[in-house]
């Protein structure tokens, strides 16, 4: 037993690479924090102060946004975000859940399979092309609507809407899927045996059991599309008024690209103001994604 | 013969149900439409698009003189901005993601860092591109640029590579890390040696699905590395850096919105649709099989 | 304890692990006797793996883990200041419940321990692979395929490399933690053929619920119950005449 060998370490403590590595990977990962840490800052150091100064109620419920006259209301734009955004998942949950509910229940396998990746390369579509198809194949077709109801032809609300329920659409499709799917076959077997048909035991059983996934879908996709500023660019027509379905419309995203480039000063300042907002209202929406998620999970675990 | 009269049989003739029939067709014809929708779009743009794409638009840079449109600068554009982007955020975020799996133990840090990761991808490019002009362009001096650019996509794309290098890093057996440091490895080789290998295609994944954000990207980018792609990439790459130029997308919006050449912005959104087809069927053959 | 007359290799004293609040080891007290089989049984949470994972410090890497007490290893403690894990590890390796081969060649598996402790010369690595393959009654079966994934090796042959893939950084004790609980009999019995063999070069100390195995193979019995060690004695008489009646309860199957 003379050649046994000693345990204790040459050097003290953690070899160098080791505690190298360990600080390296530390500061990998604090990254995201800092660059969360420094965005709150940043938005609120550069947006607040056009927010004091036009006062914080005149700002947000302010009707008139006129940069020239330095009247800084976002009312409308704010309006017309909930407007768009709302209408959009209106739309979008029950075509959404419909088609989650084809994909996960009632389709082949092959045919869900192929069905779920043409899905998921709508996701991947920039948000400009959608734009660009919006501009050229939505608008249009709603000039005629506005010229028959005769109301002047420009973009407008309703078409800032269906574009975004297009691009929604797949997020709430693969989370609904998701979580209809994750519900426990036990479940719906047992509505069966009770006598239920196969639509009845989806509907009464899966979708109650899947709501907590759902509704998780909903908040993804409302945070996607208030966020969503190109698209809505090229078919909103862009007027900074209260909305109505068929007129022009500006949201809080959009406005930031449109008069970005001939922006300084105090007009600048605004814009920031603007973005401030929209942070605020994303953070929110974030937060009840949160806790959606948290009790989603509780099921999960049950 | 009452009793066989009260008896009931399973092979009645089959109940009309016209609700349960309705909502068949309702659930079978909304699938078709937006299956068949997007079929349709895809379709649309290759069709419009394409006829535009020739060497020359690929090769060239515009010429208001001439009056001919080329793409090419942009396309260097976003080579490079992918490139840098990538060089930048994936050792960020596979390191991170190594921390949080491998090393952390301090379930608040945990807790942070996972909450700052769900916040920024719950971000709109929109506030990425206010915060990357006020930060990068005008705090850290470095203008309208595409090294801005880079810097504000590399922390877009972060959360998108920890999270999915942090996914198959669990996926990896416990046992192999058991295994290893059983033999005496520390926990660096480890991860050199074992957890890295094995989670290469998960790595390589969300390497895919960033490129897919920075070249759908659009908002962030007018803001912060600006617009105009008129000139040929210059020889020098730090030059080449420091000056605005447009990615493919912010291009497409140009043509479409300040231009209203509709042929041209079809043609760029055809590239677009390639790439983004090309990268979804990468992924596809990264997670081993062409149908999920 | 009769254990006198052997060298003594690893002594634990007053031992105590706790997860959490959960007090899972309660003052152990066990000698681990040089060039023999000590064999550690009790019905499963009674903290003989626990207690095995004590021995090279493998519970270091859950964090809500806190070890009171002495493991001393030729005469220095485990747990003492200075420790060097990786030099602890290398000396008292270890075998896990399921065979764990690494997604690499056979030959990598094998040279992965050595490459650790920083040996790189080829020929010396060949010399090894060869040697710890031979030793875990292993080399015959895969000579001609050293380069093939380790992973299309049959269970039981997966084990063995795993064995051998931890001879191969020359260990003084092994630790098996129930190595057979995932193989069939034939592999089983070729396995403790093997655990058999190396007692004439190591310390080995196995984790098993199967008693017939420990009768089998060791010259030691351990009997943990509850966090506690019962009865720690001669393999011999443990199973012939065990001193407390819980012992006997579980050797004869009355619960566990």
């Amino acid at each position: 037993m003379s050649e046994t060998q000693s345990i204790i370490a040459v050097r003290k403590g953690k070899s160098g690479v080791e505690r190298t590595m360990n600080l390296l990977f530390l500061l990998c990962g604090l990254t995201a924090v800092v660059c969360v840490v420094f965005m709150t800052l940043y938005m609120v150091v550069a947006g607040g102060p056009i927010i004091a100064k036009v006062g914080f109620f005149d700002f947000v419920f302010g009707r008139t946004w006129n940069p020239e006259n330095s009247q800084f209301g976002i009312f409308p734009m704010i309006v017309s975000s909930i407007a768009a955004t709302g209408g959009a998942v209106l739309i979008a949950l029950p075509c959404g859940v419909l088609v989650a509910v084809f994909l996960a229940k009632l389709a082949p396998d092959r045919i869900a399979a192929a069905l779920r990746a043409l899905i998921d390369l709508l996701a991947g579509i920039p948000s400009v092309v959608y734009g660009l198809l919006g501009a050229i194949l939505l608008v249009p077709l709603i000039f005629n609507l506005q010229t028959a109801l005769r109301l002047p032809t420009s973009g407008n609300l309703l078409a800032a809407m269906l574009i975004l329920v297009i691009m929604i659409l797949p997020t709430i499709i693969s989370v609904s899927e998701t979580a209809i799917r994750a519900v426990p076959k036990e479940y719906e077997d047992a509505a069966l045996a009770l006598g239920s048909t196969r639509l009845q035991s989806i509907f009464k059983v899966s979708i109650p059991a899947a709501k907590s996934g759902i509704v998780a879908g909903i908040v993804l996709g409302t945070g996607r599309a208030i966020g969503e500023a190109m698209a809505v660019i090229m078919v909103a027509g862009n007027a900074a008024i209260m909305p109505t379905l068929l007129g022009p419309v500006r949201l809080l995203t959009t406005s930031i690209p449109i008069e970005w480039a001939y922006s300084s000063g105090t007009h600048r300042d605004a814009l920031y103001g603007i973005g401030l907002a929209l942070f605020v209202m994303i953070m929110a929406i974030n937060t009840i994604f949160r806790k959606t998620l948290k009790k989603g999970g509780a099921f999960d675990d049950g | 013969m009452t009793g066989e009269v009260s008896r009931q049989t399973v092979i009645t003739v089959k109940k009309r149900r016209p609700l349960e029939t309705l909502l068949y067709a309702v659930i079978l014809v909304v699938s078709i439409g937006v299956v068949g929708l997007t079929a349709f779009l895809i379709v649309y743009i290759l069709i419009q698009g394409i006829p535009a794409i020739s060497v020359k638009f690929l090769t060239t840079a515009e010429n208001p003189i001439l009056k001919t449109v080329g793409i090419f600068p942009s396309i260097v554009n976003t080579l490079y901005m992918v490139l840098f982007t990538l060089l930048i955020s994936v050792p960020l975020g596979v390191g991170g993601a190594i921390y949080l799996n491998e090393y952390a133990k301090n379930r608040r840090l945990v807790g942070a860092i996972e909450f700052a990761t769900e916040t920024l991808s719950g971000i709109p490019s929109i506030l990425y591109g206010v915060f990357g002009y006020v930060f990068f362009c005008v705090l850290l001096r470095l203008n309208v640029s595409l090294i801005a650019g880079v810097l504000t996509l590399s922390i877009m794309v972060l959360p998108i590579l920890m999270r999915t290098t942090q996914e198959t890093l669990k996926a990896v057996p416990q046992s192999y890390r058991e295994g290893a440091l059983g033999m005496g490895a520390t926990k660096w080789h480890l991860i050199r040696t074992i957890l890295l290998p094995c989670s290469l295609k998960g790595i390589l994944t969300g390497v895919i699905l960033s490129i897919g954000r920075m070249v759908s990207e659009s908002a962030a980018l007018l803001l912060v590395a600006g617009g105009s792609a008129m000139y040929m990439p210059r020889g020098n790459l730090f030059e080449q850096m420091s000056h605005s130029g447009s990615t493919l997308s912010v291009e497409l919006y140009r043509y479409a919105m300040s231009r209203g050449d509709n042929k041209t912005a079809f043609g760029i959104a055809a590239i677009l649709i390639i790439i983004v087809i090309a990268l979804n069927l990468l992924t596809r053959f990264l997670a081993g099989r062409l149908n999920r | 304890m009769k254990g006198n007359t052997e060298i003594q290799k690893l002594r634990t004293e007053d031992l105590h692990l706790y997860y959490g609040d959960v007090h899972a080891l309660k003052g152990i007290n066990m000698d681990v006797h040089s060039r023999c089989i000590t064999a550690l049984i009790g019905p499963s949470g009674c903290g003989k793996s626990t207690f095995l994972k004590t021995l090279n410090r493998m519970n270091d890497t859950i964090p809500s883990v806190k070890i009171t007490g002495k493991v001393i290893l030729d005469g220095e403690d485990v747990y003492g200041k200075n420790v060097d894990v990786t030099v602890l590890r290398k000396k008292v390796g270890m075998v896990f419940q399921s065979p764990n081969p690494f997604p690499m060649s056979i030959y990598d598996n094998i040279a992965y321990g050595p490459r650790v402790h920083g040996q790189k010369r080829r020929h010396e690595l060949d010399e090894i692979v060869e040697r710890s393959l031979t030793s875990a009654a292993i080399w015959d079966e895969v000579k001609d395929r050293l380069k093939k994934p380790a992973l299309g090796l049959s269970g039981g042959q997966q084990q063995r490399l795993c064995i051998a893939r931890c001879l191969a950084t020359q260990p003084e004790i092994l630790l098996m933690d129930e190595p057979t609980s995932a193989l069939d009999p034939i592999s089983t019995s070729k396995i403790e053929e093997l655990i058999y063999d190396l007692k004439k070069e190591y310390s080995i100390v196995i984790v098993t619920h199967n008693m017939q195995q420990a009768a089998r193979v060791s010259d030691y019995t351990a009997f943990f119950l509850l966090g506690e060690l019962i009865e720690y004695d001669t393999t011999n008489a443990i199973f012939s005449s065990p001193k407390v009646q819980q012992t006997e309860n579980y050797i004869t199957g009355r619960f566990g």
